[in-house]
């Protein structure tokens, strides 16, 4: 069996099981078309938790640029999961105690003002969309590979099967299917890795492999990469850039990431459909656990693929002739069609080479050994999918990673689809527009305005901002400097009024969207950009995927001082803030 | 509204409520204390200081920064849902 009919057969029977799944939890009630009826045991909502939560992004994308980057881009490992002890402390209890169903629910009742609501709906949908184009890329890269298309092809095709897909089930439907997704995605995950692992360190267990020894040379492995690297111009893969700006820019961007994972909806609206306060609190725990599983394994994955590639291109060492174009391997030909790795051989002599051709201390080398600069353009984003190919793994293990990476970037976009979903239908058309909706007539909204969500992600992921970790990174700048402040200040701080709620997530919002725009260009379109987005070139010095750490503090800072420039908060949202601190008393969650 | 649970409430009410309150953000003062050294102390600003501590082919920061600090993490959370229903039922504000 060759392989392009393996993948298919994977990627069609696990489909086939979450639509299977999502067919037969059919939501019948808006209630349990949100909120799974809140019937969700602790792990269970972890492991859903998690499958909605690890996104293209990661599964597709982090390792590849962890791998690209190496100790630099260790902010997306500290930050995707750091982000759940903010959440676990600061948010998940007292959300869940408040028992309504969306984010801008809390903060309208919370801020007594619909206004609050409002723009809290127009926040969500901002950094929703921008997390949907990043998984739209991811989708993009697997579709393409595995029906061995095009990239602008694999986008639509997977934009369809997004769209079918998140129509056809409610939360319920998708907390079951994620279960599935989850099982799919992480075993999808960690096999190659533990294959990897144990061709290169002898180790079974990717994590220990990462710092264990490297069996050919006997050096341990981050030795081994760290000399590779630098025999081509780059880098220490372990290196640290110790200069303040590059420092300040990784806090910056860590942070970001980790707030921002704290004021994602789709992530929140998941510790609503726990039955108890305590539960919320495990839950967060467990779905961490799930999450550590492949976020203790990213990093190994990174490094070896790096490992893996540069003793392809040099299989004699790098102080040896290069691979010749003739004999590349099979994965350099399939991932050619797709048009992410692309060849050129500038000096004519049939042989790629690979190197850093962007050092200057290196250039003499270069210029002795006759290379004319680096000929291999590899897209971060399929390393990932194209590493069990690389380590020359059988075709099953490569199949199954087709439908994990498919697994994860499915199970994320549809989760955000239903977050913005329920923010137009519930907090927009039901809670402001039109009141005596009826609950049919709130289902049609919500599947109309996941429909518009996918056709504008899906043209903005044509030409997407970044990588897609990268483009999802920004969504979080965006989640962390609006959504994440109000809800804290909502539940720590009584003396933030509606004035002040206000004033601050515009504040965060604006100033974060607008600075990311100058980098990245109006609404990402290409070449509308004014800045470029590197740490020298930016407008604060601080690249655009860090900003949002700044937009969060402005946020915090105009919300306290236009709060203490007008009315006291009244006593009754100072009751609610209380009787939210305490877990006694929750019931289930009501409608209105 | 589900906070029907809101009604007058006496003094001895609002002091222990208070008290919950305030062990429950030292817990989290505490634990939002670890969780920074870990991540951004030693996985990033110490990590020059922590270079001579020697980890499978590289630094104590750099485990940090891509193993350790998850470890942390996960070691944090699940303490404080523990500290967390404890408390819960010493105040006497646990779900029934």
């Amino acid at each position: 069996m060759d392989q392009y009919t393996l993948n298919l057969l994977f990627v069609g029977a696990t489909f086939a099981l979450y639509i299977g799944i999502a067919v037969w939890a059919r939501a019948g009630s808006t209630s349990e078309f949100y909120a799974a009826g809140r019937g969700v045991h602790p792990v269970t909502n972890g492991m859903a938790t998690a499958a909605d939560w690890m996104s293209a992004a990661s599964f597709i994308s982090m390792a590849g640029l962890i791998a690209f980057g190496g100790y630099t881009n260790s902010s997306f490992l500290m930050g995707w999961t750091g982000g759940y002890v903010l959440l676990a402390l600061l948010l998940a209890p007292y959300l869940r105690k408040f028992g309504k169903f969306t984010v801008p629910e809390f903060i309208g009742d919370r801020f007594y003002s619909p206004t609050a609501r409002i723009i809290a709906v127009i926040c969500l949908i901002v950094a929703s969309i921008t997390y949907v184009i990043g998984q739209m890329t991811g989708v993009g890269v697997a579709f393409s590979r595995f029906l061995e298309v095009d990239k602008t092809l694999g986008l639509m095709i997977g934009a369809a099967v997004v769209f079918f897909y998140a129509v056809l089930g409610g939360m319920k439907g998708v907390t079951y299917t994620q279960v599935a997704q989850y099982c799919v995605l992480i075993t999808a995950y960690t096999i190659p890795a533990i294959f990897i692992s144990l061709q290169l360190t002898g180790n079974p267990l990717p994590p220990l492999g990462l710092f264990g020894e490297h069996l050919e040379s006997g050096q341990a492995l981050l030795s081994r990469l760290d000399q590779v690297v630098t025999e081509l111009g780059f880098k220490e893969y372990t290196f640290q850039d110790g200069t303040p700006s590059a420092v300040l820019n990784m806090l910056l961007f860590t942070f970001s990431l980790m707030i921002g994972t704290a004021g994602l909806p789709h992530v929140i609206i998941r510790f609503f459909t726990v039955p108890k306060v305590s539960d919320a609190r495990w839950s967060a725990g467990w779905a961490l656990v799930f999450i550590a599983l492949l976020y203790l394994t990213a990093p190994a994955v990174g490094a070896m693929a790096r490992l893996n590639i540069i003793d392809t291109i040099y299989p004699n060492g790098t102080a040896s002739e290069s691979l010749s174009y003739e004999s590349r391997p099979d994965w350099m030909k399939n991932w050619e069609i797709t048009g992410l790795l692309k060849f050129e051989d500038k000096n004519g002599d049939g042989k790629i080479q690979m190197y850093n051709d962007k050092s200057t201390d290196f250039a003499a080398t270069a210029e002795q050994r006759g290379w004319k600069g680096s000929e291999l353009t590899v897209n971060r984003d399929i390393l990932v999918l194209a590493n069990p190919e690389i380590a020359s793994l059988p075709g099953w293990v490569i199949a199954l990673v087709a439908a994990g990476g498919l697994a994860a970037a499915l199970s994320t976009a549809a989760g955000l689809l239903l977050a913005i979903s329920s923010a137009v239908s519930h907090d927009l058309i039901k809670g402001q527009i039109n009141p005596n909706i009826s609950e049919k007539g709130e289902l049609l909204a919500a599947r109309m305005s996941m429909a518009v969500a996918i056709v504008v992600a899906t043209y903005l992921g044509l030409n997407p901002p970044g990588f897609a970790a990268q483009t999802v990174a920004l969504a979080f700048g965006l989640a962390a400097a609006s959504i994440f402040p109000a809800l804290m200040m909502g539940i720590f701080v009584k003396r933030i009024n509606n004035h002040g709620a206000v004033a601050g997530m515009l504040t965060g919002l604006l100033f974060t969207l607008i600075y990311i725009f100058l980098h990245k260009g109006w609404f990402f379109i290409p070449g509308t950009a004014s800045f470029p987005d590197t740490i020298e070139g930016s407008l604060l010095g601080i690249k655009s995927t860090a900003i949002g750490s700044i937009g969060a503090v402005l946020n915090f800072a105009a919300a306290y001082f236009v709060s203490s420039i007008t009315k006291e908060t009244p006593d009754h949202i100072k009751e609610l803030v209380e009787s939210v601190r305490v877990p006694r008393g929750a019931g289930a969650a009501t409608d209105h | 509204m589900t906070d029907n649970n809101v009604t007058q409430k006496s003094t001895a009410d609002q002091s222990s409520a208070d008290a919950y309150w305030s062990a429950n953000v030292r817990i989290i003062i505490v634990s939002l204390i670890i969780w920074a050294t870990v991540s951004f102390g030693f996985g990033i600003l110490l990590r020059p200081l922590l270079a001579d501590i020697k980890v499978g082919g590289t630094d104590l920061g750099f485990w940090f920064a891509q193993q350790g600090s998850i470890l942390v993490f996960l070691c944090l959370i699940f303490f404080y849902a523990w500290r967390m229903n404890t408390l819960d039922r010493k105040f006497g504000v646990d779900e029934e």
